[in-house]
């Protein structure tokens, strides 16, 4: 009885010493132990050609997905006839800002949601049109133009109030180990960015730059869809596109680069 | 779709040394490659690029399989007389594309 008195004692005091260091900030949270002076975008991880690549719009090839977004954006759709920009005039300001604040809680969807969710919901509410299908031509060319309106601005996603759960499950997801390889993506984007793995650095595994064109691609695509080349490099059943893991995920991530440039599009390996 | 994304000076002096970037937009689909069912995807590239400037070519280019997609061109010409630069591409469905750019000699 009383060592178990003062072993309860002996926690509540552990606990408390844990809360003072966390209300103090000094211990970095799970998931996001790299200092903020360390923290870097893919672009730093990229050859200096594809950096080069990247920072020339001519060269760069998702200026031709962002191209088509303006048009689309311009553009009447749906039973409504209406175009993007009926409601939400020009993109350059209206959309200003917009992806370095996505993921975000939707009240009308009852959870959190990505731009290219975002961008469908106005699609069916508004214009009474079909969605995009995932990885469609369209709806990666219009979250390249609304991403590209953001382009230098530091990510700021919320986190609070009702977004919290959302972030927290997409935490867990960044910290759970899946697949034959049995990783989780903190094991090597954490614990290990800039060491080499097949020859070349392992990025810290930030979203800030997509949509992006990847050379390996050889197209422009999601971040879902890099998130689930990861799932299977360590040989895990990917998600389906759209599922809210990934959302969670994208929403833990955005919030990891907190501060880092939206690079839309970017250009990777 | 855009087509292409293009850079040149609009103008120019006499006798100065120009460049012409061009951006294509083209899946360069290699032929190599086979798809979910194991069916071979035929090739489609762009094969063959032209740049006319008042008529007269000034570069010209054949494309193969190994070149990536979207392909980047870059070359130069010398500015002679303001006129029209025409650029045209051709892939192996035989869609022609053509740009025209208008340069202005000083």
């Amino acid at each position: 009885m009383a060592a178990r008195r003062r072993f309860s004692a002996f926690s509540a005091a552990l606990l408390l010493l844990g809360l003072a260091v966390s209300v103090s900030g000094q211990r970095p949270e799970r998931g996001d132990e790299i200092p903020p002076e360390d923290k870097r975008s893919g672009y730093h991880f990229i050859s200096r050609e594809t950096q080069a690549m990247q920072d020339d719009d001519l060269a760069n090839p998702g200026s031709l997905w962002v191209l088509e977004g303006e048009e689309l954006w311009r553009k009447g759709a749906g039973a409504a006839g209406k175009s993007c920009a009926d409601c939400h005039r020009e993109a350059a300001t209206s959309m200003k800002g917009v992806a370095a604040r996505s993921p975000a809680f939707a009240t009308r969807a009852g959870r959190v949601i990505n731009l290219e969710q975002r961008i469908n919901y106005c699609r069916v509410d508004h214009q009474q049109a079909a969605p995009f299908a995932y990885e469609s031509r369209e709806l990666l060319a219009l979250t390249a133009y609304v991403g590209h309106q953001s382009r230098g601005m530091p990510m700021r996603v919320a986190i609070d109030g009702p977004a919290r759960p959302f972030f927290e499950a997409g935490r867990t997801v960044f910290l759970t180990r899946s697949g034959q390889f049995n990783l989780s993506c903190a094991q090597c984007h954490e614990d290990h960015w800039n060491q080499q793995l097949r020859g070349l650095p392992i990025s810290q595994g930030h979203g800030n730059a997509y949509p992006a064109y990847r050379l390996e691609w050889q197209t422009l695509g999601s971040l879902q869809r890099r998130l689930r080349n990861c799932n299977t490099a360590v040989r895990a059943e990917p998600y389906p596109y759209g599922a809210q893991e990934y959302v969670n995920l994208e929403l833990f991530l955005a919030w990891r680069a907190r501060g880092l440039p939206v690079e839309t599009p970017g250009v990777r390996r | 779709m855009a087509k292409a994304l293009i850079r040149m000076p609009a103008e120019a002096k006499k006798g100065e040394v120009i460049e012409i970037k061009i951006l294509i937009s083209h899946p360069m689909e290699t032929g190599y490659r086979r798809d979910a069912m194991g069916q071979p995807i035929p090739r489609h590239i762009v094969n063959r690029f032209v740049c006319r400037y008042n008529g007269e070519v000034v570069f010209q280019a054949e494309l193969f399989p190994a070149i990536a997609a979207n392909p980047f061109l870059s070359f130069f010409t010398v500015a002679t007389d303001s006129g029209e630069v025409l650029l045209q591409w051709t892939d192996d469905q035989g869609h022609t594309e053509s740009e025209t750019v208008r340069l202005t000699v000083v």
